[in-house]
C-alpha cells in the first residue's frame, strides 16, 4: 500500500481524535495529579530532643520576654517557636504577631548573609561580597580620611534607641570620633521626654501606671494598637473592662474606640485645644487635687487665667466637633475618677506630636494630682547601669564635638531636644548646615520610616558613604555603600533596658537562641574592631575584647540574675514623692503656658485638597524598622490591601460617587498613589485613612510591593516649641483613576 | 472504639472567647500559623484562597458615623457535636479522614486519608475548612522553622484547626510517663489560647464543672450544649451543630451577629 500525503494526514488526525475520545487523555491527567502528589515536595522537618530558650524580644521598643522553642536535629539546633514568656513583668505569656513571626526574619531569604559592598550604582542591588576584615578596612579608611581632614563632625549615626550597651557604644564611638551627630529614631518618647523636662525638670521617662489605672482618657493613642509596650497595654486593657472606664478621642472608630468605653470623634489636631477646656471644667468647678495644685505646682495662676478665659466648653465645642455637654460630662468622670490617667501620642507613637498637645495632657494629669501616684504618671529615670569611664578625646575629636548638630538639637532655637531626625533630611538638602559626609545606621531603617520619601532619599543621595548594620536587605541597607549585617535578635545577646512606657524600671537579656546562620557580626563587636583598628585615643575608649566581654562587665552583678531569669527588675520601685520630684526653677510642678493655644498646622490648602489624609496604625502591621513577616501579612485583612493595592478608608458620604472597591488616585501635595477605597462609617466625613506599615520596595515578593507607604504622602510639619515633626495628617484629594 | 478509651474520663475540649476583650491583634492567627506549618503564598489578599486555621473576622453594626462600631470575632474550627455525636463534615466524608473523637471532643483531620473531594468544605457551615490548591512552598531557608509535631499539608487535601490536637498528645504522654493517666487543666492549651495577649481566649474540658470555660459558658448539656449565661452565644446556635466554641459579648448586636435573625425578630 502506497503511504501518500492523505492517507498520513487521516491517520495521524484519526488517531487523534480517537485518542481523544477514549477515557485515556483523562485517565493520564487524572493519574499524574495522583503521582506528582506522592512526590516528596513537602519538606518532612527533622525531629530532634527539645529544649526552650528564655529570651527578650527587640522587634519594636515593647521588651516583652520570650520563651523559643528549638529542636536539636542531626543538622544543628533549629529554632521552632517564640511564645511569650510566663511571669514576664511586662507580657506574662502575652505576644503579638510580630514577635510570633520572629523565625520567619531569623531565616528569612532577606537577610544580608555576609558583608557586602555596592558594586553598581546606588540601590541598583549590585553587591560584591567582602570579608569581615575587608569591610572594617573600608569603613576605617573613610573615618579616618574625614578626620584628617578635620571634617570629623561631618559623620552622622542614626539609631533605632540610644539606651543600652550597643547604642553606648555606637554614641561613644562617636564621641572619641568626634562626632556630635548621634540621632535617635523620633517618637512621642522625644515629646514626653521634653514634657518631663519643662513641666518637672526631670531627665526621665514617662512611664505610665496603667495597671491601676481606673479611667483612661486616651487622645487619639492607641492604646490596643501598639502605643506603649503593645502586649501589656492589652493585657491592660482587659482588666479595664472589669475594674475601669477608657475614653477615646479620636476622629476615627479605631480598634481602641471600639473596645473603649466611650468612643468621641473629634476633628482631628484639635486635641490640645479640648484638653485645655477639660481644664476649664475641672478648674472652674473646683475639681482639681488642692492638695498639688496649692502646694506642689507653680504657674496655676496664670494657667488658671488662660484656660478659664480662653477655652470655655462653648467656645471649644465649635473647633474640636465636641459637644459643650460631653466636654464637662467628660472632665466630671475625669476628676471624679479614683485614678484618673490622661496619655496622648497618636496611633503607635511614631510620631512626636505637638508639644502643647503633650503639655496640656499633662496638665490633666497634674490637675488630678497623679503625678508619680499610683495608677498615674510616673517620671523613671534613665537607666544608669552603664558606667563606663569618661571618654578622653583627642584634639580632633574634641574640635568635632563643639560644632553644632547638624539636625538642630540643643541650639538655641531648639535648647530642650535631643534628636531631631526628622530635620535631618532638609539639613542636608538645603545645605545650610555642613555636608554630611558618612552616614551610619544601626537598628533603623530612616528610608522608609521617615516622612516625606522623595526628600529623604535625596538626602541620602548626597551623602557620599552610607554604612547600613541591617541584618536584612531593607531599604536602608539597599540604599547603603557598605552593609556590615548584624546578628538577629535570636542569635546575639543584647541588654533591653526600659521598654517604652513602663512604670518600673527592668532590664531584659536578648540571649542567642541558635547560631549565627550566616557571616554576620554583632554591631557591638563591629564597633570594636573598628577603635582596634584606630589605635590611640579611639582605642583606649574600647578597652573590652568582644561586645559580650563588655556587656558582662557592664551588667556587674545584674548579670547572673539576667542569665538565669531572662531579666532584671526592681519591682520595688516607687518614684520621687512630690517633696522631691521637681527638678524646675521653682521646684515644683510647672503649668507651662507659653503659646498653649497653638495648633499644628497642615499642610496643604482647601481647595486644591478637600479631604484630609490621616494614618491608622494596626497590631497587625509593624511600622517601624522592622519589615512585615509573611504571617504578619497574611493576617491582613482584604479591606487593608488587595493584591497590591492599598485600600483607604473613607465615609460614605464623602465617598464622592467612589462604589466600595474602586480604584483611584490619593493626592497629597507630597505625592500621589494609587488606592482602592473601602466604605467605613467609622471615619469622620471628610477624612481618608490611610494603612501604615505598606508599601515597602525592599524585601523580597512577600512584602515589596504590597501597598503604599504612608510616608511618600505626607511631610514633616515641625513644632514652633520643640522642632520635633507634629504632622497629623494632610490635606488629600481622591481622583479617578 | 468508644469502650476502650473507658479508662480515661471522656473529655469535650471547648473555647470560649471573650470578645469584649478581643482586640482583633491577629496574634492568635500568627500563633497558629507558627504552631500547625500553616503554609504561606506570596498574595494572601484573596481570603477564600487563604489558609486560616483561626481566622479574625470583623464585624460591623452597619450604623451611620458616629454610631459605628465594630467587633472581632476569631474563628477556629467549632469542634461540633451535633445532636447525634457529631460534627456535619464527619457525616460527609468518605474517606473516613475526619472523625469525631468520643475521647476529647475534637475533630481530627487526617491529611493522608483524604483525597480532597471538598465535601465536608460544603457542609461545614463556619468555613473553617480550607483546601490545598498547590503545594506549599517556603522561601529559601525557611523550612527551618517547621515544627517536627505537625506534618505540612500536600497539595489535594483539606486542612483545618486541630485543637493542637499535637499538644494533647504530647500532654497525654508525658502525663503517662509520670504514671498519671488525667492531664492538668494547663498541661493541654491550644497556641492561640496561649498567645492571645489579652487573655481573651480560654481553653479547657466542658466536662468538668470546675473549669472556667463550664463555669463561664454554663453549657446546657441536656440541650444540646446551648449556653446558659446570657451574655454567651455560639454561631448559628439555630443549624443544631452544637458547636464548642463559645463566644461571649455584653454588646446585643455582637451576640445577634452570630446567628441569622430576621429583622424585627426577637432575640
Amino acid at each position: 500500500m502506497k503511504v501518500c500525503r492523505r492517507s498520513f494526514l487521516s491517520l495521524i488526525i484519526g488517531g487523534a481524535a480517537g485518542v481523544a475520545l477514549s477515557p485515556l487523555p483523562l485517565k493520564l491527567t487524572d493519574d499524574s495529579s495522583i503521582w506528582t502528589q506522592m512526590w516528596p515536595w513537602t519538606p518532612v522537618p527533622e525531629d530532634g530532643e527539645v529544649s526552650h530558650v528564655d529570651s527578650i524580644c527587640t522587634l519594636c521598643p515593647g521588651g516583652c520576654g520570650i520563651t523559643v522553642r528549638k529542636v536539636a536535629t542531626m543538622s544543628g539546633d533549629r529554632a521552632i517557636k517564640i511564645e511569650g514568656m510566663k511571669g514576664h513583668p511586662v507580657n506574662d505569656g502575652g505576644i503579638c504577631v510580630l514577635g510570633l513571626s520572629g523565625l520567619q526574619l531569623l531565616y528569612s531569604p532577606t537577610r544580608v548573609k555576609t558583608p557586602l559592598k555596592r558594586a553598581g550604582a546606588r540601590g541598583e542591588g549590585r553587591w560584591e561580597e567582602i570579608s569581615w576584615d575587608e569591610a572594617i578596612a573600608e569603613v576605617v579608611k573613610k573615618l579616618e580620611g574625614l578626620r584628617e581632614k578635620g571634617k570629623s563632625h561631618t559623620v552622622a549615626c542614626i539609631s533605632g534607641t540610644d539606651s543600652g550597651t550597643t547604642a553606648h557604644l555606637l554614641g561613644r564611638f562617636l564621641t572619641v570620633y568626634g562626632s556630635p551627630n548621634f540621632i535617635r529614631i523620633p517618637s512621642i518618647q522625644d515629646s514626653y521626654e521634653l514634657t518631663m523636662r519643662l513641666m518637672q525638670g526631670v531627665q526621665a521617662s514617662a512611664g505610665f501606671d496603667v495597671e491601676n489605672a481606673d479611667f483612661v482618657l486616651s487622645f487619639g493613642s492607641g492604646l490596643i494598637e501598639g502605643w506603649g509596650s503593645p502586649v501589656r497595654m492589652i493585657k491592660a486593657n482587659s482588666t479595664w473592662k472589669d475594674r475601669g472606664k477608657v475614653v477615646q478621642i479620636e476622629p476615627r472608630l479605631s480598634n481602641t474606640a471600639a473596645k473603649s468605653d466611650k468612643w468621641i470623634a473629634i476633628n482631628p489636631g484639635t486635641e490640645t485645644v479640648l484638653a485645655l477646656s477639660i481644664a476649664h471644667v475641672i478648674i472652674q468647678k473646683s475639681l482639681y487635687s488642692a492638695d498639688f495644685v496649692n502646694n506642689y505646682s507653680s504657674g496655676f495662676k496664670e494657667f488658671k487665667q488662660i484656660v478659664l478665659d480662653e477655652f470655655s466648653p462653648d467656645d471649644v465645642s465649635e473647633i474640636t466637633g465636641v459637644s459643650a455637654s460631653t466636654i464637662e460630662s467628660l472632665a466630671k468622670s475625669f476628676a471624679g475618677a479614683s485614678k484618673p490617667l490622661a496619655v496622648c501620642g497618636r496611633g503607635q507613637g511614631e510620631t512626636p506630636g505637638s508639644l502643647n498637645e503633650f503639655m496640656a495632657v499633662h496638665a490633666l494629669n497634674a490637675l488630678v494630682g497623679n503625678i508619680n501616684k499610683t495608677g498615674g504618671v510616673w517620671a523613671v529615670p534613665d537607666p544608669d547601669y552603664i558606667k563606663w569611664p569618661e571618654v578622653e578625646m583627642d584634639r580632633t575629636a574634641a574640635n568635632g564635638m563643639r560644632k553644632a548638630r547638624i539636625d538642630g538639637a540643643g541650639s538655641k532655637r531648639y535648647p530642650d531636644v535631643r534628636y531631631l531626625l526628622d530635620r535631618l533630611p532638609d539639613a542636608i538638602n538645603s545645605g545650610k548646615e555642613y555636608p554630611v559626609e558618612a552616614l551610619f545606621v544601626a537598628g533603623a531603617n530612616p528610608v522608609y520610616t521617615i516622612p516625606d520619601s522623595n526628600a529623604v532619599k535625596e538626602a541620602f543621595n548626597r551623602v557620599p558613604f552610607v554604612v547600613s548594620f541591617s541584618s536584612y536587605m531593607d531599604e536602608t541597607a539597599a540604599n547603603a555603600d557598605l552593609i556590615l549585617p548584624n546578628h538577629v535578635f535570636l542569635e546575639r545577646y543584647e541588654d533591653v533596658p526600659a521598654p517604652v512606657g513602663l512604670q518600673k524600671p527592668i532590664i531584659g537579656l536578648s540571649k542567642p537562641v541558635v547560631k549565627p546562620q550566616f557571616n554576620t557580626k554583632h554591631v557591638g563587636d563591629a564597633i570594636l574592631l573598628m577603635a582596634k583598628s584606630f589605635g590611640g585615643m579611639i582605642a583606649d575608649a574600647f578597652p573590652w575584647d568582644s561586645y559580650e566581654a563588655c556587656l558582662k562587665e557592664t551588667l556587674g552583678n545584674k548579670w547572673d540574675s539576667l542569665i538565669n531569669d531572662g531579666f532584671w527588675f526592681d519591682s520595688n520601685f516607687r518614684p520621687a514623692d512630690w517633696k522631691s520630684a521637681f527638678n524646675t526653677p521653682s521646684g515644683k510642678f510647672e503649668f507651662v503656658n507659653k503659646g498653649l493655644a497653638e495648633l499644628v498646622k497642615i499642610e496643604g490648602d482647601e481647595q486644591s485638597y478637600p479631604l484630609i489624609l490621616i494614618p491608622y496604625d494596626s497590631m497587625r502591621l509593624a511600622s517601624g524598622f522592622i519589615g512585615n513577616p509573611p504571617f504578619a501579612i497574611k493576617t491582613v485583612e482584604d479591606t487593608v490591601l488587595k493584591g497590591n493595592d492599598i485600600v483607604v478608608e473613607v465615609n460614605p458620604r464623602s465617598a464622592r460617587g467612589f462604589r466600595e472597591g474602586d480604584h483611584g488616585i490619593l493626592s497629597t501635595p507630597k505625592g500621589s498613589v494609587k488606592v482602592r477605597v473601602h466604605h467605613f462609617d467609622g471615619i469622620m466625613p471628610g477624612l481618608v485613612a490611610l494603612p501604615r506599615g505598606l508599601g515597602h520596595t525592599a524585601y523580597d515578593e512577600y512584602l515589596a510591593g504590597k501597598g503604599v507607604n504612608f510616608n511618600e504622602l505626607i511631610g514633616p510639619v515641625e513644632d514652633p516649641v520643640s522642632g520635633l515633626n507634629a504632622a497629623w495628617g494632610i490635606r488629600a484629594k481622591l481622583t479617578r483613576a | 472504639m468508644k469502650e476502650q478509651h473507658k479508662h480515661t474520663k471522656a473529655k469535650k475540649y471547648g473555647m470560649v472567647i471573650d470578645l469584649d476583650k478581643c482586640t482583633g491583634c491577629g496574634a492568635c492567627m500568627a500563633a497558629c500559623m507558627a504552631e500547625n506549618n500553616v503554609s504561606f503564598k506570596k498574595d494572601e489578599s484573596d481570603k477564600l484562597l487563604s489558609i486560616t486555621w483561626m481566622r479574625v473576622y470583623k464585624l460591623t453594626n452597619g450604623k451611620k458615623f458616629p454610631e459605628a462600631d465594630i467587633c472581632y470575632l476569631p474563628r477556629p474550627c467549632m469542634h461540633c457535636e451535633g445532636d447525634h455525636g457529631h460534627a456535619p463534615c464527619v457525616s460527609v466524608c468518605p474517606a473516613t479522614a475526619t472523625d469525631y473523637s468520643h475521647e476529647t471532643g475534637i475533630v481530627s483531620q487526617i491529611y493522608t486519608r483524604c483525597f480532597g473531594c471538598r465535601y465536608c468544605m460544603a457542609a461545614c457551615p463556619y468555613h473553617a475548612r480550607y483546601f490545598n490548591w498547590w503545594d506549599p512552598v517556603w522561601p529559601d531557608g525557611m523550612e527551618k522553622y517547621l515544627s517536627p509535631n505537625v506534618s505540612p499539608r500536600m497539595r489535594g487535601v483539606v486542612e483545618k484547626c486541630s485543637f493542637c490536637f499535637h499538644r494533647y498528645q504530647l500532654a497525654m504522654d508525658k502525663a503517662y510517663i509520670e504514671g498519671r493517666r488525667e492531664l492538668e487543666e494547663d498541661e493541654y492549651q491550644t497556641s492561640c489560647t496561649q498567645a492571645c495577649p489579652a487573655d481573651a481566649i480560654i481553653f479547657g474540658d466542658l466536662n468538668n464543672p470546675g473549669h472556667a470555660v463550664t463555669q463561664i459558658a454554663k453549657p446546657d448539656h441536656k440541650h444540646g450544649g446551648r449556653p446558659m449565661n446570657p451574655n454567651a452565644f455560639r454561631l448559628l446556635e439555630r443549624l443544631g451543630t452544637n458547636p464548642k466554641v463559645y463566644y461571649l459579648s455584653s454588646r446585643r448586636w455582637v451576640r445577634r451577629a452570630g446567628d441569622n435573625y430576621i429583622k424585627d425578630e426577637r432575640g
